[in-house]
């Protein structure tokens, strides 16, 4: 009886553990049979290097999306990788006992914030100001790359912060020892020693970024034409599919499907290049 | 008592032993500058969202039924109560069960093991957006539930299972072995030790999960306009549409006609995110700060 208990209940662990497997077995599945169907019909150059995305005449043609999301996710970093690594470096090296646990909510209620809100706050904040600042309407591709560097904010800072901890306290000490500063100590020989989770952090910022939807949805214009400037209007991957799956039929809507695909297959890289950042630090 | 480093710092000022060059100027200015932009950004965000929510705010956007004059956010609060709760109920047992697995019973470095971490890494970095078009295809067509409450909860259920495991995870290996030994040694099964030692020790990091889990449904949108629908009253079974409050967010501003109300929902929104974040630091400082967020 007892060893039926027990055995029972080590099946039943093991079927949870299970549950995400099978959760990315289907998600990749639907996903990508739905996908690589549609783009089979569309034809799949004319897909992902078509410049024209124009739905009611079956002209399909994301390149611009894709362009897209790679400059607002680029601007994400110019605007977010400096001030978080900084703000990290800040936290283990040169924050008082006082401020410190003050800077941790600061930073989680960042992390916490529903995209959305920073999507309102986009629209009724930054757009007016930037439209002052720089002309036109105020929605662009620099618009919203400048709001995703806020929002990676936290997961850089948090990540930088957690393999900068990590760091062996000889190496500052032996530079103070041989006369540094403590800013060169810090900047020279500790944060250098934490590269790789600094990247593995950079990497799944890079993730949120291009993924982001809500947020950049009231922010970048949504013009479906090729970024060329990135103060005027463009589209993203995410934005693409949440402006049009509301109202998209038959073939529009299989490609928005496979937009998602597209989209997908970059987080699956960054993803992968994430894990395996993480598992040579070990 | 081995120092911190920044005291050894205020040691090396006190003693005014090292006169600083200027690119040390420099950087230490940068790095303070910083900390103070993501201090005032986040201030800022607040600051204003408040100030100009506030006076938006009127009593008849909290009524139980919701009309195109009122446009209530009463019956999104109500659905946001049901997606968290209806979503726990699946995902806890789910994620606690795996991260009991994965502490208790695995062996190290099993195939088994290394797939179930690279799957739930990979769920972790999935965007909402994949999640919403993957339950849309899966749930509401393949599955036949339609935009459904069923088709959100589920849908969120994935999303926060990968949170859970990743708590619970940290909670369980956080447990002292010398308690499952005891427990062993008393005579006690595998099974009894977990549910009736190990579990009750990890129950804090378990909760801050939870918690963590809410803050993500609360915040949740693009992920349920495509499963669950966006229909503005309360879901009364769960095969009825019913929109969350940020669901009920974006359908204020892609309308865009009732602005008042969206900087409202707004505040309402932000206060409810300030709340679940404050009871998660009360919990971690309740662990005495072990088991950290990251």
């Amino acid at each position: 009886m007892n060893s039926i208990k027990e055995k029972g209940m080590k099946w039943l662990f093991t079927a949870a553990a299970s549950a995400s497997i099978l959760c990315v077995f289907l998600i990749c599945a639907f996903l990508f049979v739905n996908g690589f169907s549609t783009m089979g019909k569309i034809g799949f150059t004319e897909f992902i290097f078509g410049t024209v995305w124009k739905p009611l005449n079956n002209i399909f043609g994301i390149l611009p999306m894709i362009l897209g999301s790679v400059e607002v996710t680029l601007l994400a970093f110019v605007f977010g990788v400096p001030i978080g690594l900084l703000c990290a470096i800040f936290l283990v090296y040169f924050c008082p006992k006082k401020i410190y646990s003050k800077m941790k909510s600061v930073i989680d209620l960042l992390a916490g914030i529903p995209s959305i809100v920073y999507g309102f706050f986009g629209l009724v904040c930054i757009v007016p100001i930037f439209r002052n600042l720089f002309g036109g309407s105020g929605k662009s591709i620099f618009t919203a790359g400048f709001l995703l560097g806020i929002m990676i904010l936290p997961t850089i800072v948090s990540v930088s912060e957690s393999s900068l901890k990590a760091v062996d306290k000889n190496y500052y000490e032996g530079a103070l020892a041989l006369g540094a500063t403590h800013e060169r100590s810090v900047f020279f020989a500790s944060v250098p020693a934490a590269k790789s989770g600094i990247i593995a952090g950079i990497i799944l910022g890079m993730g949120r970024a291009i993924g982001e939807t809500m947020a950049v949805n009231y922010v970048i214009g949504n013009q479906a034409l090729m970024p060329f400037d990135i103060f005027m209007g463009g589209r993203t991957l995410t934005t693409n599919i949440v402006l049009e799956m509301g109202y998209a039929t038959d073939l529009h809507r299989d490609a928005l499907i496979a937009t998602a695909v597209v989209l997908f297959i970059f987080i699956l890289i960054i993803n992968l290049s994430f894990a395996f950042l993480k598992r040579r630090i070990r | 008592m081995v120092k911190k480093i920044s005291e050894h710092q205020q040691d090396a000022n006190d003693l005014r032993i090292i006169h600083k060059d200027k690119l040390s100027v420099v950087l230490n200015v940068l790095v303070k500058i910083s900390a103070f932009i993501t201090m005032a950004v986040l201030i800022i965000m607040i600051a204003y969202i408040l100030i100009t929510g506030i006076p938006n705010i009127t009593l008849d956007q909290f009524s139980l039924e919701y009309n195109t004059e009122n446009v209530s956010m009463m019956p999104a609060i109500i659905n946001t109560l049901l997606y968290t709760v209806l979503s726990l109920l699946i995902a806890l047992p789910l994620g606690i069960g795996s991260a009991i697995y994965l502490v208790e019973y695995a062996k190290k470095g099993s195939k088994f093991v290394e797939i179930v971490r690279l799957t739930t890494e990979t769920l972790s970095g999935i965007p909402s957006i994949i999640f919403g078009l993957f339950g849309y295809l899966f749930l509401c067509i393949f599955c036949g539930l339609g935009y459904s409450l069923l088709s959100g909860v589920i849908t969120l259920s994935i999303i926060i299972l990968p949170l859970i495991m990743r708590t619970t995870e940290e909670a369980l290996k956080a447990v002292p072995d010398s308690y499952r030994e005891g427990s062993y040694g008393l005579g006690a099964g595998k099974v009894r030790t977990i549910f009736k030692i190990i579990l009750p020790s990890a129950v804090g990091g378990i909760l801050n999960g939870i918690i963590l889990s809410i803050g993500r449904i609360v915040g949740e949108s693009a992920a349920l306009i495509y499963t669950a629908g966006t229909l503005p009253n309360i879901a009364l079974n769960v095969m009825k549409s019913g929109r969350s409050l940020s669901v009920h967010m974006y359908a204020l501003l892609s309308e865009g006609l009732y602005t008042n109300q969206a900087y409202a929902t707004a505040v309402v929104l932000l206060l409810m995110v300030m709340l679940i974040n404050f009871a998660s630091n009360k919990i971690v400082k309740h662990m005495g700060g072990k088991n950290e967020q990251n």
